[in-house]
């Protein structure tokens, strides 16, 4: 990539947001406008992927909501993500936890990585 | 008509405007554009400014009548050489080697942009026109991509002109109008243009004002 272009993408990055990984569970906080008012909707669940560098980036967040598995996936330097908590970080040994839409219940906990 | 910049586009990425949302942009370095000739309607029967962009760096790959012509204006060579038709009063208010950059344009206005598509080779009908092809079952063979009828019988005996059929796709000027300046950046003489523009990157443009919109 031309090394202009990395420097208007990093312009526009958000480095206030705590680092997050795959595995991670995590509460994430998003503005949502509403005709002019504004509120905040909050999202948790376990990173399941992470994509794209810079501004580009994206993760993807699991959560089973009354047995039906629901996927949200969020632009990493979104202005309208208020804020994100970390609650825990998991061991995990793959890149993209697509294997756990096939898992429910206890087979698709994660184990914790203490740190 | 009026003046417009040469640029050379770099990429393209997205950047996220107040309203939260994510928006495609090209970043465009246009200029610093140098007026390398003036042509008026007494010496070339038109009014234009010639512009120059992009310093040659190998010198030595110029040829004569280019060095020439640059020598002529006191000028190193430039790899990109365009006119621009301008008004009289223009014409006179700037001179050979003067030189024009971004700020010419603002956030908020619309340009037109014009570039040389990327080549797509000997294409068929169904890339080239968007034709759908044969039906992929009920007895179809050896014909899946092809376009339909070219023509009739006995009347008129042949194939119209500008039937359009399988050939060569892309490397063709094209200008792409009413994209919206998102960003102009001074100092770097950098271009931020909402949408994408034709043409490779590192492929240069012309960037004009936008002819279907009010000024």
């Amino acid at each position: 990539m031309n090394e202009m272009v990395d420097l208007i993408e990093k312009e526009h990055m958000r480095l206030d947001l705590p680092e997050i990984g795959v595995g991670d569970i995590v509460k994430v906080y998003t503005k949502i406008h509403e005709g002019d008012k504004e509120r905040i909707q909050m999202f948790e669940g376990v990173v399941i992927r992470r994509r794209g560098g810079n501004t580009r980036a994206t993760f993807t967040i699991r959560k089973v909501s009354y047995g039906v598995g629901i996927e949200k996936t969020f632009p990493v330097h979104s202005p309208l993500i208020d804020r994100i908590d970390v609650l825990s970080k998991s061991k995990v040994r793959r890149s993209k936890l697509y294997y756990l839409r096939n898992l429910r219940g206890k087979a698709a906990k994660l184990k914790e990585k203490r740190v | 008509m009026g003046i417009g910049l040469l640029g050379k586009k770099l990429g393209m990425t997205q950047i996220f405007i107040e309203d939260g949302s994510a928006i495609p942009v090209t970043v465009i370095k246009a200029g610093p554009c140098v007026v390398v000739q003036k042509k008026t309607v007494l010496n070339d029967g038109y009014d234009a400014l010639q512009l120059g962009f992009d310093e040659v760096q190998k010198v030595k790959r110029v040829n004569k009548p280019i060095t020439g012509h640059f020598k002529k204006a006191n000028l190193p060579p430039m790899g990109f050489l365009r006119e621009f038709r301008v008004d009289v009063e223009d014409l006179e208010t700037t001179e050979v080697g003067g030189e024009f950059s971004v700020d010419i344009f603002e956030p908020g206005q619309f340009v037109d942009v014009t570039g040389t598509s990327k080549g797509k080779g000997f294409a068929g009908v169904m890339k080239k026109y968007h034709f759908k092809g044969q039906t992929a079952t009920r007895g179809t063979h050896e014909f899946f991509r092809h376009g339909g009828s070219i023509g009739q019988n006995m009347t008129p005996g042949r194939t119209m002109k500008g039937m359009k059929m399988p050939g060569h796709m892309g490397s063709k000027k094209v200008t792409v109008q009413n994209l919206k300046v998102i960003d102009v950046r001074g100092d770097t003489n950098i271009l931020l243009i909402e949408g994408a523009v034709p043409g490779p990157t590192n492929g240069f443009v012309i960037i004009k004002r936008a002819v279907k919109k009010p000024q």
